[in-house]
């Protein structure tokens, strides 16, 4: 905090420097630790991965520049592109659904006065304190072919739909969606509740005079007073279904085919196991570029009134 | 304004040094290896001398015969430390690409034969040619050109198959057929001895309702070593070395190859596999054989020592039985080879090691320790149970039959295209024209590029 104090004067009023304050050399002397350590950690590792994604390289021998070719080929290359709309079927899955249940159990929890919220709380929570290692190995099992998700099914008599979900070309997908749906419920759920208790109460009581049943509140109140919130959770949960890797990895590997491979996984594995550095570096950049756009466009959302 | 331009000018000033800092791998340049050199095969004479030697033999028999073989050599040559560091196959893979063009890089590794691990280390120098050696030590004796072929390369990496050898491995392998012989009996199906044989019992099994092969495909090489016996039974060998060694002139398009999909997609679709065979994995549907829920495991000689724990006397192991009238042919070659790398500061006591751990007192501890030594095999007395099932297997089609190489051997990227291919031939979501189209991209792509 002090850092931008200092530096508020030198940026924004230079007419007057030297007769107000020090010079910006403080201001820089005051940030150069902080610079230092995020230059020599993200930035240079940032330019760096830009300019491997300007190169075709094995990791091993000599690279040849071919300029724009491995962001040619992420628009060109079906299994690139099929990764990227992928992701967009994760974030139906990993913020919007999340969201819109985060909301109903968000509201549900703090107007509902029920006894034992800490409980529930801590329940609908208990996803994003495990590691998503676990929880994939856990899901693993529940759609195996003899996994509980099938037994389920053949209890209520619909054995007819069960099936091996995740080696299944069509919905192995939406089932990986379904886990990222389950972890990400309870941060929402956390967040949103967190933003309606601040609420007054004398809002709802105003409303309820005026005749407004629960869900005219709910729209009426509860929705306008949490924006922030949701710009918040809206941001998280969309990150987390961009940068998807450990749920892929540990569950279907980007299979069956190349069906839930996600750009995460594809620069792991082009830079890993396949020997293609420059793509990967080049999948990379452009998921950064979009995860930042895709932030942009929420953030100005959010604080838009 | 200013300390806006500084950091403009820090930026920009940063960017420079990028785009100056050179051409990825250009420090990596140097000369390939010499083939040529003079060899000192007096190990005392070296001095104290440490070797780092990385390797995946973490499992229980091939971990114990590399413990007894480590700890015989360093009471040979008491000169020389052993650092020892083991990790998993896959472990192993992903690192190793780092580690070499690193600075501290191993005396010896364990790189895997075909062009993605061996193949792009030997183009970028990091491996040594053993020929010196070879000829100082007379390995190009110990090691037939049936087996020698899978570990030489020409110098510049392009040529698979042949030229210098760049590693010397420990152990055989082949893919063949485990079978369950009480559950065979009970359901009245006698142990097919001809591919024709092996097809109608696998019809006769699903007959009588139980799963005739057990395959968890979501790693996607499981259904590799399927094709492969498939396709090795219906497909002439050259065509299938030619691919597998990632030559020229060969094509996945062929009416031969067409016919090996095909008769997957059949099988896939007539449910011989496992249910849901995409949506588990390799250890599962192991594991579901040896419970007795299939009838038939194709894989490699790898499973032999976990079956056989689990399984006892209930468990048979064959090599894919031929069509009438045409030799036994399987997929398998080698385990993962042992290398010298080009960083290494003893590149001598490294070739002492190597030259120690595949002789032939080594062969004979590999035996005892339940693994299957790559020469010498007629020589050895295996133990009894599946091990003399293995060795018989791999001596047949060995000595007899022909032995032919793993099909992601071919390119840099086949194991994963392959892959993703068959998975979507399994599943019936592609037609077998169209995995194999995808398979034949792969390897034209590489076949032009390497030249």
């Amino acid at each position: 905090m002090a850092d931008t104090l200092v530096a508020e004067p030198a940026t924004t009023a230079p007419a007057r420097r030297g007769r107000l304050g020090p010079s910006p050399w403080h201001a820089l002397a005051y940030v150069a630790p902080a610079l230092v350590v995020y230059a020599t950690f993200v930035l240079y590792p940032l330019g760096r991965a830009v300019h491997l994604s300007l190169f075709e390289w094995d990791g091993l021998t000599l690279a040849t520049f071919v300029g724009l070719g491995n962001y040619v080929e992420v628009l060109t290359d079906a299994d690139l592109r099929a990764a990227f709309g992928h992701t967009l079927v994760l974030i139906v899955f990993f913020a919007l659904l999340p969201t819109a249940i985060g909301l109903v159990l968000a509201a549900l929890l703090t107007r509902a006065r029920l006894r034992g919220l800490p409980f529930f709380r801590t329940v609908v929570f208990l996803p994003q304190v495990v590691a998503m290692v676990v929880v994939g190995v856990a899901w693993r099992q529940l759609y195996a072919p003899d996994g509980s998700v099938n037994d389920l099914l053949s209890l209520v008599g619909l054995g007819g739909v069960a099936r091996a979900w995740l080696g299944d070309p069509t919905f192995a997908l939406p089932a990986v969606g379904v886990i990222g749906t389950w972890v990400q419920t309870g941060l929402v759920t956390l967040l949103l509740m967190a933003g309606i208790s601040r609420i007054p109460d004398q809002l709802y009581e105003a409303a309820r005079l005026d005749g407004a049943g629960p869900v005219r509140e709910f729209f009426a109140i509860t929705l306008p007073s949490v924006r922030a919130e949701l710009a918040v959770a809206l941001t998280l949960t969309v990150i987390a279904a961009l940068k998807t890797f450990d749920l892929i990895y540990i569950t279907t590997g980007g299979g069956p085919g190349n069906r839930t491979s996600v750009p995460s996984y594809e620069v792991y594995n082009r830079a890993f196991r396949l020997g293609e550095v420059g793509s990967a570096a080049a999948v990379g950049v452009t998921l950064t570029v979009i995860i930042f756009v895709i932030n942009l466009a929420v953030a100005w959302i959010g604080e838009r009134r | 304004m200013t300390s806006r331009r500084v950091a403009v000018a820090a930026l920009l000033g940063a960017l420079g040094l990028l785009a100056a800092g050179c051409t990825p791998g250009s420090d990596n340049t140097a000369a390939p290896p010499p083939t040529d050199r003079a060899v000192q095969t007096d190990i005392a004479a070296l001095g104290p001398v440490t070797l780092t030697v990385w390797d995946q033999e973490v499992r229980g028999g091939q971990n114990e015969q590399m413990e007894r073989l480590n700890a015989a050599f360093q009471q040979q040559y008491p000169n020389i430390t052993i650092k020892r560091d083991s990790r998993s196959f896959d472990d192993l893979a992903t690192t190793l690409r780092l580690a070499l063009s690193g600075n501290d890089a191993p005396d010896v590794v364990q790189a895997n034969n075909g062009r993605a691990d061996m193949g792009a280390f030997v183009a970028a120098g990091e491996l040594l040619p053993l020929g010196p050696w070879a000829r100082a030590y007379g390995w190009d004796q110990r090691y037939p050109d049936s087996v020698s072929q899978y570990v030489s390369y020409s110098p510049d990496g392009k040529v698979f198959g042949e030229g210098e050898m760049y590693g010397l491995p420990q152990v055989g392998e082949v893919v063949g057929i485990y079978y369950n012989p009480a559950e065979l009996q009970r359901l009245g199906v006698a142990v097919p001895t001809t591919w024709e044989q092996f097809e109608a019992a696998l019809a006769a099994v699903k007959a009588a309702g139980t799963t005739p092969i057990a395959l968890g495909n979501v790693e996607g090489w499981p259904a590799l070593h399927v094709f492969g016996t498939v396709q090795d039974q219906l497909v002439p060998a050259d065509q299938i070395t030619d691919l597998a060694f990632g030559r020229k002139g060969a094509s996945w398009t062929t009416p031969e190859n067409t016919q090996a999909a095909q008769r997957v997609a059949e099988w896939a679709r007539a449910g011989y596999f496992t249910e849901g065979v995409n949506g588990i994995d390799d250890n599962q549907a192991w594991q579901a054989f040896a419970r007795g829920e299939a009838a038939f495991l194709i894989g490699g000689s790898w499973y032999a020592a976990d079956l056989e724990a689990a399984m006892g006397q209930n468990v048979r192991f064959m090599p894919p039985p031929p069509p009438a009238g045409l030799p036994v042919s399987a997929t398998g070659g080698t385990g993962l080879p042992f290398a010298i790398t080009s960083a290494s500061d003893a590149p001598d006591a490294a070739a002492a090691y190597l030259d120690f751990i595949t002789s032939s007192d080594a062969m004979q501890v590999l035996t005892e320790t339940g693994n299957l030594p790559v020469v010498d095999t007629a020589a050895q007395t295996p133990p009894a149970g599946l091990s003399r099932d293995v060795f018989a297997a791999f001596a047949a089609v060995a000595d007899g039959g022909r032995l032919l190489p793993y099909l992601d051997y071919a390119t840099p990227t086949m194991g994963d295209t392959m892959g993703a291919a068959l998975q979507d031939l399994l599943s019936g979501a592609q037609p077998p024209e169209a995995a194999l189209s995808k398979v034949e991209a792969d390897y034209a792509a590489f076949v032009e590029k390497n030249g």
